[in-house]
């Protein structure tokens, strides 16, 4: 036998069932997209402070990183000896390194006068510190002590910095109760731990926060001779090195950072239950909406099966409906992350973005919401009985 | 067409028996019907309510099991058949029901491809061409794109009719059909049932209390009690 597409094709009734009721058309859809938007913002926010809180330890210009064990993450970092990076330099295929104070300073912002808590890093302006050219090529306007470079992506709080700056003006502000001046600005971005980021030289940085002791660092950046592999050469340095200092590789500094975020912290989880939520919500829409749509038919589907149509055949409308609505609700729910997420990169600088495996994450999860609401919906459909309709 | 007889009746049932409920609740409302009914025969059912006819016509259209006695639609014995036995048999039935049972979604022209889309190996196209014929035939030719809720009882009827001969059945199953229409509109409907019918070569059974169609009968049955007997045509209608 011979089948041919056009002999499956029937009357497209799943569709018409949808398109001739309106009204439960418009809700449903309201429904399925509001259930997609909730998904999309919640695992938009999470995704977006796991990569915020990695966008300063993306930009250091290292191979490995040197850190205190006692630190747990960006914002609680703690010294360790600076002994330990210089003893590195042991290692043949160690090629230079930089020595990273990291802690957060009160910033007045110089237009309201108020405080806000700032990420400060300190290093030696002769070093390299940022894969990022913007902070090299200012790095000697930091010799002069008292002297910082500002991020101008930091959040609006800490004042007009970059615009005063940009216009020519001498802008000078209280950081941890000391005059500094802006000398430059650089491009990093906030995080979801430091709403801001400066740069300055060690010698001013000590002199901000005259409490850090004396031949203690935060992060030891090294960077290794070309063609050398750098997981092999941490794990060699950790043998060598005390335990008072832990090597990562610049890959492991990142996901360590990102690892506090997932699950030192109830952040995650609070978004991932967000969209769990979001998840819920739409299914309980959807199959009231099917569940429904198929009592109201059920006369009908009773007729059909009365003239001949299989059980499967009815089942197959009810599928259809579920993934009519999957895809047609999904768009406006794509649609509206996307104004979302461009609204959240506005007001909160936070780079949250409508990444590909999200995008289709989400329409997979309206999809299986989708069709198992239509699957709940169906055990409806095995109260049609066609002896009833005479 | 084959030579009339028993074996290539329409219908064929004899001592078929039905009950309902359980234990002391159980009620016999078929008890012992035997008929025959041959193809293109145009035979009307009536009796009282209550009296078993539906019941009848369940069982005849294949949507309940057969529980004692003996049943044959189209050839196909009826008892002991499966849920999918069943069904095979109910696509080569074609049903008017007392409401006209229309799908509201759907256009007049859309509701009778669902009877044509029934037919297999065939394009879309050609099934939606039958549609088309049959809603003109039933003289809905300007209403095709109408939605039942747009159409008069008399149009709904009409479409149903059509739905249901669109699918090419051997026997028409009819429930009342004029029930909701008005005594004019009713004559014609059934007229244009049957002369649809006898073009089909189909049998009819249909089940009405309307006394003002029963000449359009050739056979007259009449039940009671779950007891069936023929009744003369003169009588009925002469008298």
């Amino acid at each position: 036998m011979k089948w041919r597409f056009w002999q499956f094709r029937r009357v497209p009734l799943a569709w018409l069932l949808l398109s001739r009721q309106p009204v439960r058309l418009l809700i449903a859809l309201a429904g399925i997209s509001f259930a997609g938007i909730l998904m999309f913002m919640q695992l938009g926010f999470r995704d977006g402070l796991f990569d915020a809180s990695v966008t300063i330890h993306r930009l250091f210009k290292a191979d490995l990183v040197l850190m205190s064990p006692r630190s747990m993450s960006s914002i609680s970092m703690s010294g360790f000896p600076e002994r330990r990076l210089i003893q590195s330099i042991a290692d043949d295929a160690v090629e230079s390194i930089t020595p990273v104070h990291w802690n957060f300073v009160l910033w007045r912002n110089p237009e309201t006068r108020q405080t806000r808590s700032i990420l400060a890093l300190g290093f030696e302006p002769d070093d390299g510190l940022f894969i990022n050219p913007m902070v090299a090529e200012q790095s000697h306007l930091l010799r002069q002590k008292g002297r910082v470079l500002f991020d101008e992506l930091s959040r609006p709080e800490f004042g007009p910095v970059a615009e005063r700056f940009n216009a020519g003006d001498i802008v000078e502000t209280e950081v941890a109760g000391q005059r500094v001046r802006v000398a430059g600005l650089v491009r990093l971005g906030p995080s979801f731990g430091a709403d801001g980021n400066l740069i300055t030289s060690r010698e001013t940085f000590r002199s901000l926060l005259p409490n850090t002791p004396r031949g203690s660092i935060e992060l030891g950046l090294v960077r290794l001779m070309p063609g050398s592999d750098p997981e092999l050469v941490a794990k060699r340095m950790q043998g060598q090195l005390p335990g008072d200092v832990k090597v990562f590789t610049k890959e492991q500094f990142i996901e360590f950072e990102k690892d506090y975020w997932r699950s030192s912290t109830a952040i995650g989880f609070i978004f991932t239950l967000g969209a769990a939520m979001g998840f819920v919500v739409g299914c309980v829409i959807v199959y009231q909406i099917l569940y429904g749509d198929v009592s109201d038919h059920l006369p009908e589907y009773a007729t059909l099966m009365a003239m001949g149509y299989r059980l499967g055949d009815l089942l197959g409308v009810v599928a259809r409906e579920g993934l009519l609505l999957a895809i047609i609700g999904y768009v406006p729910a794509y649609a509206a992350g996307e104004g979302l997420y461009a609204l959240i990169r506005n007001s909160t600088k936070l780079p949250v973005s409508m990444a590909p495996e999200r995008a289709f994450l989400v329409f997979s999860m309206v999809l299986v919401m989708c069709l198992g609401s239509a699957m709940l919906a169906m055990r409806k459909l095995a109260e049609a009985d066609p002896a009833d309709i005479f | 067409m084959t030579s009339i007889s028993a074996k290539s009746a329409v219908i064929h049932a004899s001592s078929l028996c039905h009950s309902y409920g359980r234990g002391a609740m159980r009620r016999r409302v078929l008890q012992g019907i035997s008929v025959d009914v041959q193809p293109g025969e145009v035979v009307l059912l009536t009796g009282p309510s209550g009296c078993g006819k539906t019941t009848l016509l369940t069982l005849i259209g294949a949507l309940r099991s057969v529980q004692e006695g003996e049943l044959d639609v189209l050839g196909v014995p009826l008892s002991g058949a499966n849920a999918g036995e069943r069904r095979r048999v109910r696509e080569r039935i074609g049903m008017i029901f007392q409401g006209h049972n229309l799908l509201r979604c759907l256009t007049a022209e859309q509701n009778v491809q669902m009877g044509a889309d029934l037919l297999t190996g065939r394009s879309y196209g050609a099934r939606r061409g039958i549609a088309r014929e049959w809603l003109r035939a039933v003289g809905l030719g300007d209403h095709l794109q109408k939605l039942p809720h747009d159409l008069s009882g008399g149009q709904k009827q009409r479409v149903a009719i059509a739905r249901a001969l669109a699918a090419q059945p051997e026997l028409l199953l009819a429930d009342e059909p004029t029930a909701a229409l008005d005594g004019r509109t009713g004559r014609e409907v059934v007229e244009l049932l049957r002369r649809l019918a006898r073009e089909q070569g189909c049998g009819v059974l249909m089940v009405t209390h309307d006394p003002r169609i029963l000449d359009v009968a050739d056979r007259l049955l009449e039940m009671e009690d779950g007891l069936m007997q023929e009744v003369s045509l003169l009588q009925k209608t002469g008298g």
